[in-house]
């Protein structure tokens, strides 16, 4: 068995990436929103979602105990070496991708923070009840538009519905478990995720029903992030995101 | 809103009582009445504001995702996002006198109405972001503090908003320069190199000398404006230079020197040429910066028509 | 393609702390309530400037109009007996 520390480290980092990955994708959006007041809503959940990164990357740090910092982690690390799930790193798409995708992603947080806010690891206790606050609030964004756009327009119908279909294959690694959860779940730190599924799945019926939307098929489900397997799109990101810290390892900013 | 005009004076008549209830520092507010230039003033004003606000949003929008570290994508997410948020108070103080939102972005596409000059330059190192907090919102802080006291009641409102909100903004561009500054040599040769590229165009951003501003003469009399073009350049220029002092850079101007007698600094002569090229619509990134409006604009009208439908078929439903 | 529209205007309220007024903090467009309160909970309390937000459709605010300024206001102006100043305390005799 691996040491406590260890496995704790793996399971913050992960959470760190998650967060830190889609807080990415949310800025994308930054002077591209469908009307002001939209963009400003979207930079808002990105900027959660960094505080959300900063959070879990400082405490996977610090239980790393090598000296590293938040940066270094969130920075100076491969494409092999990025634990999000592959949901997060789906490009942006149009809008009504993107409310998919917070809607999938989102009501899996809620329950899943629900959850670690009574994890025996005071740490991540209480950076689950803080991220639980605002995960409702995105939850609430991603399901008020997902109703708009299910039942707005013929046109709005269909390009949500074909989002809720086309990243379907992707929600089926929110629940999986490996040895990191489980060992965790025994001391009571980590969330069964696997309990999550049926509540999940449930909320997300309701709100399609709401908007007038179906349930996407049943497919054949993408998984590897855990493993650090991820889409081709996470490489590009990087290539982004690492730019300076590559070009300039000396360099402070 | 419910407007019913039960007594009609005629024009000379509320034309020098608004001029005496302006000149007594008083301010106007959107359903007095108020001398048609007045308006198409205010409204040219405003929506020139909120437009660069916006607009503004793009330059820094492009190094988003390429901010060098956690704490920096954080700040320059948050002022962008301020920006946007003072565009729209800007759009809405403007709303008040009669011009649709709608109305202002087709004036803005369509080349009708102007925005900054300034953002028709490229950010093309994150030094540029140093360099575009610390100049161009230095710039636009100076220009917005005199325009608390302007005339029209919500105009000013939103500029108290905006000033506090905005008081972050340079300090971290400074701060990125700093920072640059202090650290390899790559770093402070890219600072300087910003420094050179948006020195300038910065300097520009007041407009041009007080004799070549075309509106100022009725918004001075006005109340709308309360400093001159001239005036507020240099506030922003003694101020600025003991900053750059400080870090090491070097003004990109070798005419800059202390004037012991005026107690400011005299400077070069701005290149008016490039000015008016720009504002003619070819600076580096006019187009640029105007497609990419353009194209979040039609990209998201399914989403507002999309809105809208919802809201009509829940009344439908519900009435 | 239909006429483009940016939604409705609305006014927004802001409570900063309990016990205090909702005052007027600017305005957003938003097509529905929900929409409206989001956006203007996104746009107007960045900084936690609030505790209770109030949106108002622009269009169903009745504003008096400022050429009835002085019907609607100036026959206040003469009312002195209404503030507690117009009126002579007897010597000695304490506030309650």
């Amino acid at each position: 068995m691996a040491d406590l520390n260890e496995l704790k480290y793996t399971y913050s980092l992960r959470l760190g990436d998650d967060a830190w990955i889609l807080s990415h994708r949310l800025s994308e959006w930054c002077s591209n929103g469908p009307f002001l007041e939209e963009d400003l809503a979207l930079t808002n959940l990105a900027l959660d979602l960094i505080g959300r990164a900063q959070g879990f990357y400082k405490y996977a740090a610090e239980l790393e105990g090598k000296g590293k910092t938040e940066d270094d982690l969130a920075y100076r690390r491969n494409e092999r070496q990025y634990f999000n799930h592959l949901l997060v790193e789906m490009p942006n798409g149009n809008f009504a991708d993107t409310i998919a995708r917070q809607l999938y992603v989102s009501v899996f947080e809620y329950y899943f923070f629900n959850e670690l806010k009574n994890s025996s690891d005071e740490t991540f206790a209480a950076l689950a009840a803080k991220t639980l606050k605002e995960v409702k609030y995105h939850m609430a964004h991603a399901v008020d538009w997902t109703i708009r756009l299910g039942d707005g327009t013929e046109e709005s119908h269909w390009k949500m519905q074909r989002a809720l279909d086309s990243l379907w294959m992707y929600t089926g690694e929110l629940f999986e478990m490996d040895e990191v959860d489980n060992e965790l779940l025994q001391q009571c730190i980590a969330v069964d995720v696997i309990a999550l599924k049926a509540k999940w799945q449930e909320h997300i019926e309701r709100v399609l029903k709401q908007a007038t939307l179906k349930q996407a098929e049943d497919a054949y489900m993408q998984t590897g992030s855990r493993k650090g397997i991820h889409t081709e799109h996470l490489g590009h990101m990087l290539g982004d995101m690492q730019y300076l810290q590559r070009a300039y390892p000396d360099a402070k900013w | 809103m419910d407007h019913q005009n039960t007594v009609v004076r005629p024009n000379e008549e509320r034309l020098s009582k608004f001029e005496e209830h302006v000149g007594e520092g008083k301010a106007v507010e959107p359903r007095d009445w108020m001398p048609e230039e007045y308006r198409s003033h205010l409204v040219r004003q405003m929506s020139q504001h909120a437009h660069s606000e916006v607009i503004g949003m793009q330059p820094e929008g492009n190094w988003i995702t390429r901010a060098p570290s956690i704490r920096a994508k954080q700040i320059l997410l948050a002022k962008i996002q301020d920006e946007g948020g003072h565009g729209l108070y800007l759009y809405s103080a403007a709303e008040t006198l009669g011009i649709s939102r709608v109305e202002m972005i087709e004036q803005l596409q369509t080349g009708k109405a102007k925005y900054s000059n300034i953002f028709n330059y490229p950010s093309l190192t994150w030094a540029d972001i140093g360099a575009i907090g610390w100049l161009v919102d230095g710039a636009a802080i100076v220009n917005q503090v005199s325009l608390q006291r302007t005339s029209y009641g919500p105009y000013s409102r939103a500029m108290v908003r905006i000033c506090k909100e905005e008081s972050f903004h340079q300090r971290q561009g400074y701060e990125i320069m700093a920072n640059m500054m202090n650290g390899t040599a790559d770093q402070k040769e890219m600072a300087q190199d910003a420094m050179n590229r948006w020195w300038w165009p910065s300097l520009m951003m007041f407009g041009p000398h007080d004799g070549e501003s075309p509106h100022s003469a009725n918004a001075f009399k006005w109340k709308i404006k309360r400093h001159s073009n001239d005036e507020l350049r240099q506030k922003f220029i003694d101020k600025t230079v003991q900053q750059a002092e400080v870090i090491g850079l070097t003004i990109p101007d070798p005419d800059l020197k202390w004037n012991e007698e005026k107690g400011h600094y005299d400077h070069g002569e701005i290149d008016w040429d490039e000015f008016y090229r720009v504002i003619r619509g070819n600076g580096p990134l006019n187009k640029q910066r105007i497609a990419h409006h353009v194209k979040a604009h039609e990209e998201g009208a399914w989403v507002r028509e999309a809105a809208e439908a919802y809201k009509t078929k829940q009344a439908q439903k519900y009435n | 393609m239909t006429t483009d529209s940016q939604l409705d205007l609305w006014e927004v309220f802001i409570q900063s702390r309990n016990g205090s007024h909702h005052i007027h903090a600017g305005s957003v467009h938003a097509s529905d309530r929900k929409m409206a309160l989001q956006n203007a909970r996104d746009i107007y309390t960045r900084r936690g400037e609030g505790t209770s937000i109030w949106v108002v459709p622009a269009n169903a605010i009745a504003a008096s109009n400022p050429d009835d300024a002085d019907m609607f206001f100036d026959p206040a102006d003469d009312k002195v007996y209404r503030h507690p100043t117009f009126y002579t305390m007897p010597e000695g005799a304490k506030q309650i």
